[in-house]
């Protein structure tokens, strides 16, 4: 590590990265509407989330991502089963988890669910874990929220156990030890890619660098370069940790359309209808328009519009952020099948190269 | 500090929580020229690489030698930790209550379950010999950095201050107009409930008169 600890963190980029350019996607299922606005089954919004990666494959798409959720508006909480369906029909798209809930599962079975998928798909599994930020997993399952940080923690650490492969002999609080054990599907050629989805917390930094995990910035509100101090954080607690350095990735929401206007017209009223919702279930003010306005501009976290504006945003926040991946959560629930299609079409067609001309110099 | 809560004035502030909000209230207050310690609940050990990347300047500390050395200590751990703490840790200081409690989110902490009072009230009983204001919990940390404007902008933001102690929290306000926002001063604990979740100021970024009229049109409506 290079960096001088005399430069202010925030007056530099994250750094230059060795690790290729990913450019990926991510869905939570959003519940689809059709084209007079009535919801699809949840069955039907399965099965299109199926042709939605089907699609990414066939448009470019470096990666394709499901991230479990438990509501009527996201109704995702197999996601692993769809992306073993999309396995089925594609030939060399990554795909994987955006995020896996660990704190509300079961670290073995996790393993177990993706080397399965790893096996099926010849070695395109990952898996991004988080620890539910989205909390309907945690009454489901019995789980109390206020064991949320030890229950990530003993089940991130006994997930990096399971990842190596070979018997596995673990002891937590939790669950139940093992001794000894063998966890099957063995992988092929070693561990899948795993990666750990950080907000805003930079113990979570810490965390994955020490048990091995590649950085997901999950960046979902506010100013991007505000991460710039966790890739550097990140790579340096790497390197204290005796590691080589580590992919870096970004996950944020957005939508593409032909022309900025149409993505905006088609994204407010569905995004400002889960997040009056969400306002609901965490006690916040509804955002105003002033706000959603700031989080589609330069400053925010929001990437919407035609497929310029969004490549030069992703291109310049990686810059900034020094990742090498960044995957768009395109939907919001309530979206037609059809602009969700075009949004996929125009990521892949015309996002994905203007991002990779715009990163070539 | 000999008994008393109140400091003179505000040059030292110790930061207990180095999670989410933590590091960015450290970070902000070291902008403002104030010295900063940061606490978790383990060895300072854990946090140096943090401290140095994330809040250059500030000082990785025990919570107990933060604390003692602290003009302020400012509260930014999660609520369902809180019972556990030690009030003898804070006893004779100024806390700056930055917690909120809300179930639906972050679970039923039993201490604060279905009570009338405000959270920061139940903070204050506990804390009996410490000095609580309640503010800082009202602003999303990925928007507390960014929100900041200095004295006389026009678009300048406000965070909300209450405390049962009009001296502590006008030491406290002035902490916030230092760190860059304007301080709206509430006059007690009680009123700060205005700034818990699921009122019309929690996660919002407000300017002065757009907080102030959230307030007036809330009064009303209560
Ligand atoms: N997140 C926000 O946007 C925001 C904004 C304003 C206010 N708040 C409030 O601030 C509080 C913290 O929120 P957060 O999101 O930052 O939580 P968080 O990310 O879970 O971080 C909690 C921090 O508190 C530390 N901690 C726990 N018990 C402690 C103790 N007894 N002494 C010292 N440190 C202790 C933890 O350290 P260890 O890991 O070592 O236990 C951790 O660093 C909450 O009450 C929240 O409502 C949050």
């Amino acid at each position: 590590m290079t960096t001088s600890t005399t430069e202010s963190p925030r007056e530099t980029t994250g750094g230059s990265t060795p690790f290729p350019l990913v450019l990926g996607l991510d869905t939570f299922g959003d519940h689809e509407h059709d084209a007079r606005d009535r919801p699809l089954s949840h069955a039907q919004t399965i099965r299109n989330v199926v042709e939605e990666g089907v699609l990414a494959e066939q448009v470019g798409v470096d990666f394709f991502g499901i991230g479990e959720h438990h509501t009527d508006d996201f109704p995702m909480p197999a996601a692993d089963v769809v992306l073993a369906a999309i396995a089925a029909r594609t030939q060399r798209i990554h795909i994987g988890s955006a995020v896996t809930v660990l704190s509300s599962d079961d670290p073995v079975r996790v393993f177990q669910r993706f080397s399965t998928l790893n096996a099926i798909s010849s070695g395109r599994a990952e898996v991004i874990l988080g620890r539910g930020s989205s909390i309907d997993s945690f009454p489901l399952f019995g789980y109390d929220l206020a064991d949320y940080e030890d229950l990530f923690e003993e089940k991130v650490n006994l997930f990096a156990e399971l990842r190596k492969g070979g018997p596995v002999t673990w002891q937590g609080n939790l669950r139940p030890s093992l001794n000894n054990q063998d966890v099957v599907p063995f992988t092929e050629n070693g561990p899948f890619p795993a990666w750990i989805g950080v907000g805003g917390s930079p113990q979570s930094v810490v965390r994955a660098a020490h048990y091995g995990f590649s950085l997901m910035l999950a960046i979902i509100g506010g100013s991007p370069a505000r991460f710039r101090p966790f890739s550097r954080l990140f790579l340096q607690a790497l390197e204290k940790f005796g590691r080589e350095p580590l992919p870096i990735g970004v996950h944020s929401p957005g939508h593409v359309a032909d022309t900025d206007e149409k993505a905006l017209e088609e994204f407010w009223p569905r995004w400002l209808n889960i997040i009056t919702k969400m306002s609901k279930v965490r006690g916040f003010a509804i955002p105003t328009m002033e706000s959603f306005r700031f989080e589609v501009g330069p400053q925010g976290a929001l990437f919407i519009g035609s497929p310029e504006t969004v490549a030069q945003k992703i291109a310049t926040n990686l810059k900034t952020l020094g990742a090498n991946r960044f995957d768009l959560k395109f939907g919001m629930p309530g979206l037609s099948p059809a602009s969700v299609l075009k949004n996929i079409e125009l990521y892949g067609t015309k996002v994905i190269p203007r991002v990779r001309e715009l990163l070539a110099d | 500090m000999s008994g008393s809560a109140i400091p003179s004035s505000v040059q030292r502030i110790a930061v207990l929580g180095a999670g989410h909000v933590g590091p960015v209230i450290a970070r902000i207050a070291l902008d403002a020229g104030f010295e900063v310690a940061i606490a978790a609940s383990g060895s300072p050990e854990n946090l140096e690489l943090i401290t140095q990347v994330v809040m250059p300047g500030a000082e990785a500390r025990w919570a107990a030698d933060a604390v003692a050395a602290a003009d302020l200590v400012v509260l930014a751990i999660p609520l369902h930790r809180f019972p556990a703490l030690d009030p003898g840790l804070l006893a004779g200081k100024l806390v700056v209550d930055a917690m909120n409690y809300w179930a639906p989110a972050d679970g039923v902490v039993p201490m604060f379950k279905g009570q009338e009072v405000s959270s920061s009230e139940i903070v204050q009983r506990q804390l009996s010999q410490s000095t609580v204001v309640k503010s800082l919990n009202q602003i999303a940390y990925q928007d507390l950095e960014d929100g900041r404007r200095p004295a006389g902008s026009p678009d300048r933001h406000a965070i909300g201050v209450a405390g049962n102690d009009a001296g502590a929290a006008k030491l406290v306000g002035e902490v916030i107009d230092r760190i860059g926002y304007d301080p709206i001063l509430l006059p007690s604990l009680s009123a700060g409930r205005i700034l818990q979740p699921g009122g019309p100021i929690f996660g919002a970024v407000l300017a002065r008169s757009q907080f102030e009229l959230a307030i007036r049109t809330t009064a009303v409506h209560a």
